[in-house]
């Protein structure tokens, strides 16, 4: 199968990036952890700028994605909220995904956009849904969602239905619009 | 409404700005096709500075992914970017099935790859065509609907809905295409490149088109890369990078002599236009080259793998088939997931469109986050429309190709 062959090769050269970071920041700086074609360096949370900023040198240049989840009834889940950085090479086409995880209360993590400015929105998406917040984001607040809206929807404990917003919704006057 | 852009743009420096002056435009705008709102500081006809303000379609889509089954969540994810929704369907599947370790049968690969082409086309004919239309050139955006019309029949004849046929399913397809189907996408195959011709000759050499396209909105490479743009946008602005060639999925790998990865170097309106034009060349090529080497089979993995509904005369007939059934339906039952999640990538026509996926060990995800391409490209507003004309914004927001519905999910 031409996807296992991929799979070999995609996880013998992040070996090789993972060993290269190692060297650079330590060797108790991060976990790994590999799933089908899926590679990921796991830190804690005060760690993970050194790391992000480490692979921006190394030469992942582009944040695809970064977004997080609330694994409040995750079976083994240890902390609260997880985030996710998918990186890129663009020259050489590897993928890297770091992961790390923060808790209540005041879920905090810094903010990537020295590194990469296209983390603006995803960033604020993040603190939109989960209302986890990153420091040093010259612009963080809602954006999906009014500013008036008091709870983050994507967490476990915020019910699908909602909480009556909808119906208890303040009308906007026109001045204040 | 908070109208800071905190960041490099930064107002004109003069001790009166009261020259300044904000305008609203949106949410509801012919030129925004859907639902969204910039808020323009203008210096006479100049833009300072463009906010853009988004959150109108927010109808908390991942939120629903996260209580409807694999199967169930596919007709949400019809309805992210409903211009090219088979796209979003194979995308979805695609991260749902290896995170479930399914691999798909040749046939199923191939008539998902027909149909990722076909709703690239699609994509990329719609966003030309309304291009066109918001500059003034009329024609050419009926030209480019005909052409649609005919995909949404391919469709209908296949799933038997036009607008979201929610084709796909966990480990193949909601059924098998017939030869009805097959004929009508020779056709389409044979008569595409005359209609995609007559677009071309309204525009390619169009004095007001190429006037008010040229030089506007100008993304480096470099910029690019870091605001992790991705697709049409990226590969105009010359960024290298097709994951239908980098990271090959479905049945691009056998099809990879069909088709080139199609880029410009200027990066403006015009050279995002021309790469949309010539990638549906592309793109017809492999639909042809797919087609032609569709392969017999069936269409969804082995119903004994418990992962896709057996058909209808095995539930009524046998006693296996029947429980494979309830074992899909109940919701204490369904699929086992790995307790582990991955991110799955696709080349949509907009762009990277991509799935992470959270498994708990049910049926149902955990997480489903989207990486709505669309979202990501908006936040390049600001940066491109800096020092042009109001009358540049239809220019820009029409070459982004910004579907409101995936942009708020």
């Amino acid at each position: 199968m031409a996807d296992t062959e991929r799979i070999a090769v995609v996880r013998e050269r992040f070996d090789a990036t993972a060993s290269l970071l190692r060297g650079k920041l330590g060797s108790d700086v991060f976990t790994t952890s590999t799933f089908r074609d899926n590679c990921r360096l796991i830190a804690s949370s005060d760690k993970v700028y050194v790391i992000l900023e480490a692979c921006k040198l190394h030469g992942f240049d582009m944040l695809a994605d970064m977004s997080g989840a609330d694994y409040l009834h995750y079976p083994d889940a240890k902390d609260r909220y997880g985030v996710w950085y998918c990186l890129v090479n663009t020259s050489t086409g590897e993928r890297v995904i770091v992961k790390t995880y923060v808790n209540d209360p005041n879920p905090t993590l810094p903010s990537v956009y020295g590194l990469w400015k296209g983390c603006d929105w995803m960033e604020r998406e993040v603190y939109d849904m989960y209302g986890i917040e990153f420091k040093g984001h010259p612009d963080l607040r809602r954006i999906l969602l009014p500013d008036e809206f008091s709870s983050f929807p994507l967490r476990k404990d915020y019910p699908m239905r909602g909480k009556g917003e909808r119906h208890n919704f303040n009308p906007i006057l026109r001045s204040e619009s | 409404m908070p109208l800071e852009l905190a960041d490099a743009i930064a107002l004109p420096d003069s001790p009166e700005k009261d020259y300044l002056y904000t305008l609203n435009f949106g949410p509801q705008h012919p030129a925004t096709h859907t639902t969204l709102r910039l808020i323009l500081t203008l210096d006479g006809e100049t833009i300072v500075r463009a906010v853009p303000d988004i959150g109108y379609l927010h109808s908390g889509f991942e939120k629903l992914g996260e209580h409807l089954d694999f199967n169930q969540y596919v007709t949400i994810v019809d309805r992210m970017n409903y211009i090219s929704p088979v796209a979003n369907e194979i995308a979805w599947h695609n991260a749902v099935e290896k995170l479930l370790g399914i691999e798909l049968t040749p046939r199923a690969k191939y008539i998902r790859t027909i149909f990722a082409e076909l709703s690239r086309i699609h994509d990329h004919l719609l966003c030309c065509g309304a291009a066109a239309l918001d500059l003034g050139g009329f024609t050419a955006f009926l030209y480019a609907f005909y052409q649609r019309e005919k995909i949404y029949d391919i469709q209908e004849t296949a799933a038997g809905q036009r607008f979201h046929p929610s084709f796909t399913r966990v480990g193949g397809l909601m059924r098998d295409v017939d030869d009805d189907w097959i004929a009508k996408v020779r056709t389409f195959v044979k008569e595409f490149p005359k209609a995609h011709s007559d677009v071309r000759r309204l525009l390619d050499r169009n004095r007001i088109f190429i006037e008010r396209t040229q030089g506007i909105g100008v993304l480096t490479k470099e910029m690019a890369i870091n605001m992790s743009v991705t697709g049409p946008l990226a590969r105009s602005a010359g960024v290298v990078r097709d994951l239908r060639k980098d990271e090959p999925y479905l049945a691009y790998g056998d099809l990879a002599g069909a088709f080139k990865v199609v880029c410009a170097t200027d990066g403006d309106c015009f050279s995002r236009y021309l790469v949309r034009m010539e990638e549906m060349l592309h793109s017809l090529n492999i639909i042809n080259a797919a087609i032609e080497n569709l392969p017999t089979g069936p269409v969804n993995v082995d119903a004994n793998s418990k992962v896709v509904l057996p058909n209808q005369m095995s539930v009524y007939r046998s006693i296996e088939g029947l429980i494979h059934h309830f074992e899909l339906i109940m919701t204490n039952r369904q699929w086992k997931s790995p307790v582990e999640e991955c991110y799955a990538a696709t080349e949509s026509a907009n762009g990277e469109l991509a799935f992470y996926v959270v498994g708990d060990g049910s049926g149902t995800a955990y997480r489903a986050r989207t990486r709505p391409p669309a979202f990501i490209h908006f936040q390049l507003f600001p940066y491109l429309m800096q020092g042009h004309q109001l009358s540049d914004v239809v220019a820009v927001l029409g070459s982004l190709n910004i579907i409101a519905a995936e942009l708020d999910r």
